[in-house]
């Protein structure tokens, strides 16, 4: 990979400065960055480094959520979130492999927002907020297709904040190779109504699966989604599944997450 | 070049670094640790794994500078004091559980780090535990095998015999 300068802020603040460098690009656990530098696909000329900011780390139940610091590897919400956010824990047990584990983050996954990746289907599906060094985004808001978020230039992820649901469940269906989800859905029943959200299905990057939230809501049974058809159109096909067999898979996944909600 | 000092098998070292430098190319290359192996350096095969600071990480994914100050375990420390084997690479060889050889550095660190927080691992979760870890030559039984028994269980039977 081409060479750049490295550095470690240890406080927003500085990471804020460092950001504001031209070329300058956050890394977080690398666990996508890294495989991508090596490629030549990113080729910052300065790599801001977020794991060494101690407020950016952690797992805290407060008034608005479980809020969760964005250099927060998967294995520790794994661990941490478990007493208060069974599935979201759940979910974060599952990516990748262990060592992914240990070194990947929230806010990493949740900045790239790769079209696969596990995390935003639950931060989408919890109607969750995510916290930058500029601002507050609902998640409605954030995702914004493949690849593709509300994050400006420079601007960082330091957190993100789940309302905690009645109970919920993930359930993804793995592509075996790279444990990323061929598809994945997350359920979560709040007193509000239902949000589903889907990931590794579409063109587009996560989404909610609206049909399914109203009929959730009104009954919340794997039954309430059996009459409800997915649309193929703009699903993902790739030597490992057609639009069509994503669309059934959708379906599936959703009446799985239902019954094993908790 | 910037410096970097971390400890490696209980060992200070420090030395100057590019941006780019991995933390697998240090151990190799700065330190002569080739135990380490880099199979894949895509993030997926596990056989660079080591332990920053008691946790199974890939090398190849990880930037020096971005572990400065962290204590690295690696293969090399993996020995008993005496330089005998530990039980884990005793297990493997028992069970047979290598043959090239090229995976097992990085299957004994994830085996470590799996007995370190978890000392009596049901089969399922050696398997789920060893899903970063590539092995091209055995089809996973005897190190699975070679795991449970580290962990002072007996072995089961198992499909391939």
């Amino acid at each position: 990979m081409f060479n750049f300068d490295f550095v470690k802020p240890s406080t927003i603040a500085d990471a804020v400065a460092a950001m504001a460098q031209d070329g300058a690009q956050a890394l977080s656990g690398g666990q996508t960055l890294t495989p991508t530098m090596k490629q030549r696909l990113a080729s910052p000329s300065v790599l801001v480094s977020l794991t060494g900011i101690a407020e950016m780390k952690g797992v805290c139940l407060g008034a608005d959520g479980l809020s969760i610091g964005g250099a927060t590897t998967h294995a520790t919400v794994a661990a941490e979130a478990r007493a208060h956010y069974p599935a979201l824990a759940d979910l974060a047990a599952n990516i990748g492999d262990p060592m992914v584990r240990n070194r990947g983050t929230i806010g990493g996954s949740v900045a790239n927002n790769d079209p696969a990746a596990c995390y935003p289907s639950a931060v989408l599906a919890s109607g969750a907020v995510v916290v930058t060094n500029k601002r507050k985004i609902a998640a409605d808001d954030y995702f914004q297709g493949m690849f593709s978020t509300a994050l400006d230039e420079g601007e960082f992820i330091t957190g993100v904040t789940f309302p905690v649901p009645e109970k919920a469940a993930y359930v993804k269906f793995n592509q075996p190779a790279s444990r990323f989800a061929l598809t994945g859905v997350f359920v979560a029943k709040y007193a509000s109504g239902v949000r589903v959200a889907v990931t590794g299905a579409s063109n587009n990057g996560v989404f909610r699966w609206t049909e399914a939230e109203a009929a959730l809501s009104a009954s919340f049974s794997a039954a309430a989604v059996e009459g409800l058809t997915v649309s193929a159109d703009d699903l993902i096909t790739d030597l490992h599944g057609t639009a069509a067999y994503r669309a059934n898979l959708v379906k599936v996944l959703t009446k799985r997450a239902v019954a094993g909600a908790k | 070049m910037t410096k970097v000092t971390m400890t490696v098998n209980g060992k200070s070292v420090s030395a100057e670094v590019e941006g780019r430098t991995l933390l697998s190319a240090f151990l190799r290359e700065g330190l002569a640790l080739t135990g380490t192996h880099i199979g894949c350096d895509t993030t997926q095969c596990g056989a660079c794994t080591v332990h920053v600071d008691g946790k199974a990480v890939k090398s190849c994914a990880v930037f020096a500078l971005d572990v400065d100050g962290a204590d690295v375990r690696t293969i090399e420390g993996m020995a008993n004091a005496d330089g005998s084997l530990s039980v884990i690479q005793q297990a493997f060889q028992d069970h047979h559980g290598l043959q090239c050889g090229f995976c097992t550095p990085g299957m004994v660190m994830a085996s470590a780090a799996l007995l370190a927080d978890n000392p009596k691992p049901t089969e399922a979760e050696v398997r789920h535990h060893l899903e970063g870890n590539i092995c091209r030559c055995t089809g996973y039984h005897n190190i699975v095998k070679a795991v449970l028994a580290a962990s002072g269980q007996d072995v089961p039977a198992v499909a391939a015999e």
